[in-house]
């Protein structure tokens, strides 16, 4: 028993699944992670996930492009080589705010993305860390570090309890690695 | 979310019985997991050919110039920018669906996006291919950014609708790519956890290493939502400056301000009629009919029914501005377009966009594949015609009666147009054996609320209204899925 380092509960449902969580954290019996194979809302309230300050920092990144953008027009149209154009401004301001606009979404969609990618650690070829290989599938799986839990039946109860139809005790970790 | 139960009233989402989460991911995943069946390598050869067409037409341009095309002095601009209208337009779909349906909560629209999506990819990449080859140098495209070069730097001419153009473009192409492939991420790791070998590697790359934690799944609803945002705006920008293209020039018949919402209307109808000839075909040979339903064709149809309506008030509020303004050469480019040498592609256009998707007031035409397959598909011509028609007959008579003309496609004008819709269809079909074509993940969420079988479930439970329950047991006869003997027992 003493190679055992998480212990995975594997749910059918996701109502049973939240149930499950409940029933844990009841117990004082601290939840490594879940897994599951669509969002579950109301779950990161549960678990302590903070807010996401991805929308604070996406308004910045559009904020950047539109910046950038209207400093990089005024700088080659009306700057660095000013052409009349039928006699009108240098900087014809209306006619910059397409680009801008662009600019500002283009800015905008990157900077977020790669935010989020990095701070999810998504990045192609990442070797991925999967507990139990049906949690993109059909289960929906709470993970326990078996470590620092120690009353291993206690567990294995309350998880059934819930309706969990399988209990697994993983020696690894991660079962995707090779 | 999972223990909230949707109203009796609207349709089902999910039909079919026994569907669970695993039979979900097999149902979707069956394209990718198995070897193609004759209709696809049928299509697939097909489109092949189309696709091959388009690299010789296309190589042919590049070697001997646009004098290739049928262009003239009076027409300098014809088929190519018709080609880049249409595929444009038919991309604005897959961004509705995927990010205003999100804002607006429309679920329904959890498992047509995915392929609406990839949709918009392709049809840009053929859009985009139009703005390279009809450059003449093609070679020299680079051009239009906005590149120190070595003739001092002399930049890009940023009041110009074209380099605007090049802008609204990249953008929306980059953008519709990483909306499309972050919500791909949990699927990719669906295809990744069921595969072995080589297969699994590949997609293990291609997932990012994506595990679905709570903190992920979180952040990747918060993501979504905010491309949605942006996108929404952004789609809109892009065919408005598609317009542009026309409408900031002093040309009779392009010079109007009505341009920008009109052509985003057309962009959305034609884009919508294009996504129901490509799922029509797709869920019945991939055996999608449970997850695409007949309440999505219907949706789709009474946008198509919109949209339509929204076009056909612009091309009569065109006509009525025309006479209005008085300008005589306004008036005479409007009478020429639909009495002049080109009035068949005209009456094309009427006939195709603003009468015959009239049709589809009727609930029966609504909800009939072969009448809604058609339809699509006479709404694409027809679209096909409108930006011909705005081009061409705008263009053929100018101001100097002598050198009014006539514009004749050549073979290569007809090849490229053919060979686009080849190389369409080639992605298109390829995306279908690689990647899921439906939401994996996005249509589970709507297993527990707003599928068949658990409104079946509340029905047995008793405690709804009769009337309710009768009315929604009616709606489901449309369904060509559904067997209304079930619900006669209950």
């Amino acid at each position: 028993m003493n190679n055992i380092k998480y212990i995975l509960g594997s749910f059918g449902d996701p109502d049973e699944m939240m149930h499950g969580i409940d029933k844990l954290q009841e117990n004082n019996i601290k939840i490594h992670d879940v897994y599951t194979p669509m969002p579950i809302h109301g779950i990161e309230a549960k678990l302590g996930v903070k807010r996401s300050r991805l929308d604070i920092a996406a308004f910045f990144f559009g904020i950047t492009g539109t910046c950038t953008m209207l400093s990089f027009v005024y700088f080659a149209a009306a700057y660095d080589w000013p052409i009349n154009i039928g006699g009108k401004p240098h900087f014809a301001l209306p006619d910059f705010i397409p680009i801008t606009f662009e600019l500002t979404i283009l800015f905008c969609a990157f900077g977020l993305v790669g935010s989020y990618y990095a701070s999810t650690h998504l990045f192609p070829g990442r070797a991925p860390r999967v507990m139990d290989l049906r949690a993109t599938n059909d289960r929906f799986i709470i993970a326990i570090d078996a470590k620092e839990n120690a009353e291993h039946s206690k567990i294995d109860d309350l998880l059934k309890e819930a309706g969990a139809l399988e209990v697994k005790y993983n020696e690894r970790k991660y079962v995707s690695y090779e | 979310m999972s223990g909230h139960k949707e109203s009796i009233l609207r349709e089902p989402l999910i039909t079919g019985k026994d569907i669970t989460y695993a039979k979900i991911t097999n149902d979707i995943l069956l394209p990718v997991e198995n070897k193609p069946n004759r209709a696809w390598w049928i299509g697939f050869i097909i489109s092949l050919c189309g696709a091959t067409l388009w690299v010789v037409a296309v190589s042919y341009t590049f070697w001997f110039g646009i004098g290739a095309w049928g262009l003239n002095k009076t027409v300098g601009w014809a088929w190519d920018i018709t080609g880049f209208v249409w595929w444009v337009g038919i991309g604005h779909a897959g961004t509705l669906i995927s990010a205003v349906l999100l804002l607006f909560r429309q679920n329904w629209r959890n498992s047509i996006n995915r392929s609406a999506e990839a949709m918009t990819i392709f049809a840009v990449i053929c859009a985009a291919t139009y703005v390279v080859s009809h450059m003449g140098r093609p070679w020299l495209a680079y051009w239009v950014l906005p590149l120190p070069n070595q003739f001092g730097s002399l930049w890009v001419n940023f009041n110009s609708p074209l380099v605007w153009d090049m802008f609204a473009i990249s953008t929306y192409f980059s953008v519709s790519l990483l909306f499309w492939y972050t919500g791909l991420l949990p699927d990719i790791a669906t295809i990744r956890d069921r595969a072995t070998g080589v297969r699994r590697r590949i997609y293990s790359v291609l997932s990012f290493g994506w595990a679905g934690n709570v903190k992920t799944w979180q952040r990747f609803e918060a993501v979504s939502l905010i491309l949605a945002g942006i996108s929404t705006p952004l789609v809109l920008s892009v065919h408005t400056i598609v317009s542009m293209d026309f409408a900031t020039s002093v040309i009779p018949g392009w010079h109007t301000t009505i341009f920008p919402p009109y052509f985003v209307a057309g962009a959305i109808f034609s884009g919508f009629a294009m996504v129901l000839t490509l799922l029509l075909v797709a869920r019945k040979v991939l055996g999608l009919e449970n997850y695409i339903t007949m309440f999505h064709i219907e949706s789709m149809n009474k946008i198509i029914i919109l949209t339509g309506s929204i076009v056909g008030v612009a091309y009569i509020t065109e006509f009525f501005i025309a006479w209005y303004s008085g300008s005589e050469y306004e008036q005479y480019a409007f009478i020429n377009r639909s009495t002049g040498p080109y009035w068949w592609a005209y009456w094309m256009m009427m006939t195709c966009n603003v009468i015959s998707p009239q049709l589809l007031w009727f609930k029966k035409i609504r909800t009939s594949i072969a009448a809604t397959w058609i339809l699509s598909i006479v709404v694409n011509i027809g679209m096909w015609f409108e930006r011909f028609v705005i081009i061409v007959t705008s263009l053929h008579r100018d101001y100097l009666p002598s050198s009014w003309a006539m514009f004749y496609p050549s073979w290569v004008d007809v090849s490229v147009f053919v060979g686009s819709i080849g190389v369409f269809f080639t992605l298109f079909l390829l995306f279908l054996r690689v990647l899921p074509s439906i939401a994996i993940a996005e249509v589970k969420l709507l297993l527990k609320s707003a599928s068949e079988q658990s409104k079946m479930e509340q029905i047995k439970e008793g405690h709804l209204d009769k009337e309710q329950v009768a009315e929604y047991v009616e709606s489901l006869e449309k369904f060509d899925s559904v067997k209304q003997e079930e619900y006669a027992k209950i």
